[in-house]
């Protein structure tokens, strides 16, 4: 079937070609769907249970001790136990709480990562959706998540939950504005919405050292601010344990927890995919400039891991945050978002302009 | 735009913080009334862990009174067991041997930096930095360690009967203190690495839970949180007991009285503790560690009243003997239970997570409050 693992685009015309062949054409398109939309919840299911097991050992190593030991070699089998324990428990819900949007409202968290995941490029030729608007519908997806925490906190019947929500709602809508101006600052720079042409376009190196100063201070702005938009600390402010409890989902319990835990991790790969996409050349190897030499060393690394190593990386980044820092009071977040992340990004922008119209980048 | 902000009709409405609530470190149920996030009253109910210790007292000997006293601060206990055999000695006109007073004076003030350190955790995972939590216990535990060798217990230790020590230090006791010492000297920079100098918790912490020296003194807000509004509180100072007499230490005053000057007396104060111990680790007088008392201690009629410096503030015991083998009455007055008291004071106007901020820096521990 002509498999490479340093370029899919072959393997999957190959496979499309052959079920358009041996089913119609319409059929064969349905079937291949349904292949990739498997392909990804089997993707998602992994996501949250490496992404769990990584997060607590992260964790206890910052916290010198071992994190989970007991189940399977190393704690590795903790999480599928977790998940199991979570999948038998009693959903329980209160008396007086809306059942039809308590009962929606889990699946309204995990439709946004769903949505954004097809778009991300894990490697070349192995893309599910290639938009043209690629960020566009990325950040317009990803927003759809604040609904479903809105409407958990409303529907629970608990003032800690309304009051973790509102503060989520807050957060997320001021925060969205960052993200999205520090995404725009590399696409002035790139020309481009679309994911694989931004990738493509690093090709001579990637945009965080080509575009210098602007793409440092928009990439440290994405950082900050993505990490505010997926409710982890230190703005943990929707669930802050020590103030609301769990916030928004303290009346959750079983499987629709857990729900809201995984929308949390996947919400985070998205987020340190996006950032390796948009300014870490997603899947292209470190290129300096022409230096063959070097250049085809790197090339022998394949695409995928590439990808993979600079998303762990962001991911451990995120990670370190979380159990570094106290957490932000909810006016002090606002503060930093509206007084200072916002004036500065749209300086940014301006700055990026500049650079890109005299031609000062790499 | 104002127009239609005015036109809006608010209400405030109240929740309830506890008995079951992840920072209330307790069973303590406070009845906020919130405008928004803003809190306008703070009530704490109290009785979720009422034992009737002082009742429980009036049937004990007064060796039995000793233990239950362990029960009230849990994490100061070798103090409150102190506290009360001060009292013991007091009415007994019973000199305890030098020995005694020393190891007294070194076991009180690591259970001081012990609690401390438990504080320091717990402050910063209220403030949401769980990590500090596991390096202030990873620090404690090699007290508690030191504690299990000498005392046979860990956390409710024991140590003291009218009179005395229940037995001698471990010939170990004196080096591990002194490895300790030396491991934490090291280890308490860190702390100030990890949220001293940390933007973020100055942001949480600085302005926020202003008391005032009136009324810290008007409301018996008494150990460091007390020391932190510039009020001159500390017993040990004012009325030296066992060795602190002998051992040279600063009283830790801060003028601010807000959440970081009650956190910066706290970690002053461990610095000061680990003084008073190397003055006196090496210097413990040889000789008997229990004075000669009969096994049925009858007090002479009368009133006494000992008061001492457990990591919260002022302990006092209060005992009132009718020349029976058991107390008439005894009243603790717990230094958490007045410290709580000025809460409301302090954070009405700010937000739910200063309120964190202020319960923990005013170090509460809820068993000291409903005895």
């Amino acid at each position: 079937m002509g498999f490479s693992i340093y370029d899919f685009s072959d393997f999957i015309n190959n496979i499309h070609a052959f079920l358009s062949e041996t089913f119609s054409p319409v059929a064969g398109n349905i079937i291949g769907m349904v292949i990739v939309a498997a392909c990804f919840l089997g993707f998602i299911a992994l996501l949250g249970l490496s992404l769990v097991y990584i997060e607590r050992k992260v964790c206890a190593l910052f916290q010198q001790r071992l994190g989970p030991m007991r189940v399977g070699k190393w704690g590795t089998a903790q999480t599928v136990a977790d998940i199991i324990k979570l999948i038998f428990k009693e959903p329980l819900m209160t008396k007086d709480s809306d059942k039809f949007l308590f009962n929606l409202a889990p699946f309204i968290v995990m439709i946004a990562p769903v949505m954004a995941i097809s778009l991300i490029p894990f490697s070349k030729g192995l893309q599910a959706v290639d938009f043209d608007i690629g960020i566009f519908y990325i950040v317009a997806v990803s927003s759809i998540g604040v609904t479903g925490i809105l409407l958990a906190g409303w529907s629970s019947n608990n003032k800690y939950s309304l009051i973790g929500a509102m503060r989520s709602g807050a957060q997320i809508v001021s925060y969205e504005l960052s993200v999205i101006l520090s995404l725009l600052t590399i696409v002035v720079l790139s020309g481009s919405l679309q994911l694989s042409v931004i990738v493509e376009s690093q090709r001579e190196g990637w945009w965080i050292f080509r575009g210098h100063i602007p793409a440092i201070i928009a990439f440290i702005i994405f950082i900050v601010a993505s990490t505010a938009e997926s409710n982890r600390g230190p703005f943990d402010m929707a669930e802050a344990e020590s103030e609301l409890t769990a916030g928004f989902h303290t009346e959750y319990s079983g499987i629709k927890f857990a729900y809201f835990f995984l929308a949390e991790y996947v919400n985070m790969f998205i987020i340190a995919a996006v950032g390796a996409t948009i300014f870490f050349g997603g899947w292209m190897p470190l290129h300096i400039g022409n230096i063959e030499f070097f250049n085809n060393a790197m090339d022998l690394i394949p695409p995928v891991i590439w990808f993979f190593m600079k998303v762990s990386a962001i991911i451990f980044l995120l990670m370190w945050f979380k159990w570094t820092f106290p957490r932000l009071r909810i006016d002090q977040m606002l503060t930093l978002e509206w007084k200072y992340l916002l004036p500065l990004n749209i300086m940014n922008i301006l700055l990026m302009s500049i650079v890109v119209l005299t031609d000062f980048h790499f | 735009m104002e127009e239609v902000a005015q036109n809006i009709e608010t209400q405030e409405y109240f929740i309830n913080m506890g008995p079951q609530h992840p920072s209330t470190h307790g069973v303590l149920r406070l009845m906020l009334t919130l405008d928004g996030e803003i809190i306008k009253k703070v009530e704490p109910h109290l009785g979720f862990i009422h034992r009737s210790i002082e009742k429980m007292c009036e049937k004990d000997s007064y060796q039995q009174v000793v233990h239950l006293t362990d029960r009230m601060d849990y994490l100061g206990c070798h103090i409150n067991n102190e506290a009360v055999c001060l009292t013991v000695e007091k009415g007994l006109e019973l000199e305890v041997p030098e020995r005694v007073k020393v190891i007294r004076t070194i076991i009180s003030e690591l259970t001081r930096l012990s609690s401390h350190q438990l504080w320091w955790g717990v402050m910063g995972m209220d403030l949401g930095a769980i990590t500090t939590f596991l390096y202030g216990f990873r620090d404690r535990e090699m007290i508690t360690d030191i504690f299990e060798e000498t005392c046979g217990a860990r956390l409710t230790m024991n140590y003291n009967v009218p009179g005395g020590l229940m037995f001698d230090i471990h010939p170990n006791f004196q080096n591990r203190t002194k490895q300790f010492l030396e491991h934490f000297k090291k280890k308490l920079p860190e702390y100030d690495e990890l949220l001293t100098g940390n933007v973020i918790f100055t942001e949480r912490t600085k302005g926020i839970g202003y008391l005032s020296k009136e009324d810290a003194i008007s409301y018996g807000v008494t150990g460091p949180s007390g020391r932190a509004s510039g009020f001159s509180c500390d017993v040990r100072k004012k009325n030296p007991y066992s060795a602190y007499d002998r051992v040279d230490f600063k009283e830790i005053l801060f003028m601010e009285g807000d959440c970081f000057a009650r956190y910066q007396a706290r970690i002053a104060e461990m610095w000061e503790s680990m003084k008073i111990i190397e003055q006196l680790i090496d210097n413990i007088p040889e000789g008997e560690y229990k004075a000669k008392t009969k096994a049925v201690i009858k007090l002479p009629p009368g009133e006494y009243y000992q008061r001492v410096e457990t990591p919260r503030g002022e302990l006092g015991v209060y005992i009132i003997s009718d020349n029976k083998k058991n107390p008439y009455r005894v009243k603790f007055r717990s230094p958490g239970f007045s410290n709580l008291s000025a809460l409301d004071k302090m954070a009405r106007g700010f937000k739910i997570a200063d309120l964190v901020a202020i319960m923990s820096t005013l170090d509460l521990v809820i068993p000291d409050i409903d005895r």
